[in-house]
């Protein structure tokens, strides 16, 4: 295990580093030598080591604290430990502020030297153990790309592995970034239709008549511009999957045109008479709650019924936020490779900050989020700072998350106090962004006995 | 055929010299020859701690190896030092020429207790073990027993056998295989 873990040993005298060198080679590590701040951290840009015993006081442009800092940007785990001959709690000070592990005096007992080493391998060992654990945790928490341990989302894939070689149509449900159309293709890799197509079509994209046209097909010279015939998604997608994202946003005619197909198994295209039969399954999705638009008559009863013979509804993130650590570092590992970074880690104070935030864009919004980090981190471990654009986001939004059960007048309460906050008890100001004008606001303020500010 | 050689700084005493021609014979197989003692490297001395710094014992040490020396070992009975560490009991090059083993720290008497020459020459034999295999390349073993594990405290020393683990003993032979055929040699076990 020992020769896994780079060593390095950077000193101005050469017969220290020399002899340290060797005497940690003995002990089975790989170590190499440099002999300024400035060779050390031309090296570290190139290679990764575990430990640096870096000698405090060097000539030149890097002296050791300066040369532990430049290091410790470019790899911000390695384990530094500050080597000098004269201690002075000033200099031990410092050193351990700016992140060294350890501050040894030499000469030092070799037992001292080697207990160090090895207890910061060890711990190097755990978190290598750590990751490669993690890693398979993703493993057996992934199904067709899904990665959750979240018990609703664990019922689903087993929903999914029992419905997959069915036919029957499945209705989605879920806000908009849950991943709908990841249990989608999940459907049908894992049943029967895998080795047929799966054709994806987003309903809320295109106009009643174009959509008509890109999911029947069309004969020549049935429309202005339609100077050929073309298949529909529903003939492209024979003997296997049709996903119909955006279900909630077509058009009565539409969804009589899709009642059929279902009912039937055929259609006509647009301007034709040829009857065509298919053998597609229909998979649908919404963000939208296709029961309110049934009861409101927006969404044909029959229609949603046949669509939702077999329903998924998508938990949000925020209702499985356990995953979230699960898909950061699945994100970073698969991100980070495509980007050119090499980032590798996440901190747990920046995990934490992912962990607090609401995540209304859900999953494809978290994956955003890492990968702006991921842009503009300048370490191999996402930190705090990298997410500070979630954070005033935050900020932000909490002051105007509206709490349930609340009265329309204390939510005009609340309403008038956020805005007069926002705009620092300015009235014109607070009175243009609520829409009333400001005796109505001072009406107000004077009713719930607010303050300016 | 080429041979192991005991280089003592400045008189060594003939039990100690005669046991490291024992059991390093016995241990690597090779041949075990002396040479002459060889003066004190005062340069190496440093004054303040009564210390030889073993780096500059080795590069000493380099200039005097016999054409036919596989390995030299340096005895010496000062204490010696490497910069960054107060003490060493002793010093190799890895899968180098030469090895220096120190005789100061190996007495009872170091330890403020009754000299026990038994022990003391069991010490002795161990460290030159430990140095020697350095120089054929084996690094600490994790099996205190096996006479290459780390030794920074004496207790330690006396925990190990004088003699190779068997997975320090198979890399010794893989690491010598051209040289101990070319000397026509059988490993001695």
């Amino acid at each position: 295990m020992k020769k896994l873990w780079n060593i390095m040993v950077v000193d101005d005298e050469e017969v220290m580093r020399e002899s340290l060198a060797a005497w940690l080679r003995e002990d089975g590590y790989t170590v190499e030598t440099a002999e300024s701040g400035k060779e050390a951290i031309d090296k570290t840009k190139l290679k990764e080591y575990a430990i640096y015993f870096i000698d405090l006081k060097m000539p030149g442009g890097h002296d050791g604290i300066e040369t532990m800092m430049e290091i410790r940007k470019i790899q911000p785990e390695a384990s530094i430990i500050i080597v000098t001959a004269y201690a002075t709690v000033d200099t031990a000070i410092t050193a351990m502020k700016e992140g060294a592990q350890e501050y040894i005096v030499k000469p030092c007992n070799p037992e001292e030297i080697s207990l160090l080493v090895s207890r910061i391998i060890k711990i190097k060992n755990l978190q290598r153990e750590n990751s490669i654990l993690r890693k398979k945790l993703t493993k057996q928490y992934s199904f067709c790309d899904i990665i959750s341990k979240n018990p609703k989302m664990l019922e689903i894939f087993n929903l999914i592995k029992e419905v997959a070689s069915l036919r029957s149509t499945v209705m989605i449900q879920g806000e908009s970034g849950t991943g709908k159309e990841l249990i989608a293709r999940a459907i049908h890799y894992s049943g029967d239709r895998a080795g047929k197509p799966f054709v994806g079509v987003s309903c809320a994209a295109l106009t009643e008549s174009l959509l008509e046209s890109e999911l029947f097909g069309h004969e020549k010279g049935s429309f202005t511009g339609a100077t050929g015939q073309k298949k529909g998604k529903f003939e492209m997608a024979e003997g296997g999957t049709i996903f119909l994202d955006e279900i909630g946003d077509i058009s009565p005619k539409l969804q009589l045109n899709l009642l059929r197909i279902l009912q039937e198994r055929n259609f006509y295209r647009v301007g034709g008479t040829e009857q065509i039969d298919v053998d597609v399954r229909v998979i649908a999705a919404t963000n939208r709650n296709l029961e309110d638009a049934v009861r409101e008559g927006r969404f044909r009863d029959d229609l949603f019924y046949r669509l939702n013979v077999i329903n998924i509804h998508l938990p949000s993130l925020r209702d499985r936020r356990e995953d979230i650590p699960l898909l950061v570092h699945n994100f970073i590992e698969h991100i980070g490779p495509e980007l050119g970074r090499e980032v590798n880690d996440i901190s747990e104070g920046a995990l934490k900050i992912l962990l607090n935030h609401n995540w209304p864009g859900n999953v494809r919004e978290l994956e955003n989020a890492v990968e702006r980090a991921i842009v503009t981190c300048k370490t191999k471990v996402l930190m705090e700072d990298d997410f500070a654009f979630i954070i005033s986001h935050s900020v932000e939004k909490k002051q105007w998350d509206i709490p349930s059960q609340l009265t329309l007048e204390e939510i005009e309460n609340q309403a008038i106090t956020a805005t007069l906050h926002r705009t620092h008890g300015n009235i014109k100001e607070a009175s243009s962004i609520l829409g009333v004008d400001r005796s109505t606001l001072y009406d107000r303020i004077k009713k719930y006995n607010l303050p300016r500010n | 055929m080429n041979a192991i050689y005991l280089a003592p700084f400045g008189i060594i005493e003939e039990d100690v010299l005669s046991t490291l021609e024992i059991c390093l014979w016995q241990v690597y197989g090779f041949d075990i020859r002396r040479i002459p003692p060889l003066p004190d490297p005062s340069a190496a001395l440093d004054v303040k701690n009564n210390q030889y710094n073993s780096s500059l014992v080795l590069k000493d040490l380099l200039k005097k190896i016999p054409k036919d020396a596989e390995k030299v070992l340096g005895i010496t009975s000062r204490d010696l030092f490497i910069p960054m560490l107060s003490f060493v009991f002793g010093h190799a090059q890895l899968n180098g020429p030469a090895a220096i083993v120190s005789l100061a720290r190996l007495h009872q008497d170091f330890y403020h207790l009754p000299e026990n020459r038994e022990l003391f020459l069991h010490r002795v034999m161990k460290e030159a073990i430990h140095e020697i295999g350095h120089t054929f390349g084996l690094i600490h073993c994790p099996d205190l027993n096996c006479a290459m594990s780390l030794s920074n405290a004496i207790q330690f020393v006396d925990k190990k056998n004088g003699e190779l683990c068997n997975n320090c003993t198979i890399l010794f032979e893989e690491s010598t295989k051209h040289s101990r055929r070319e000397n026509g040699m059988e490993m001695q076990q």
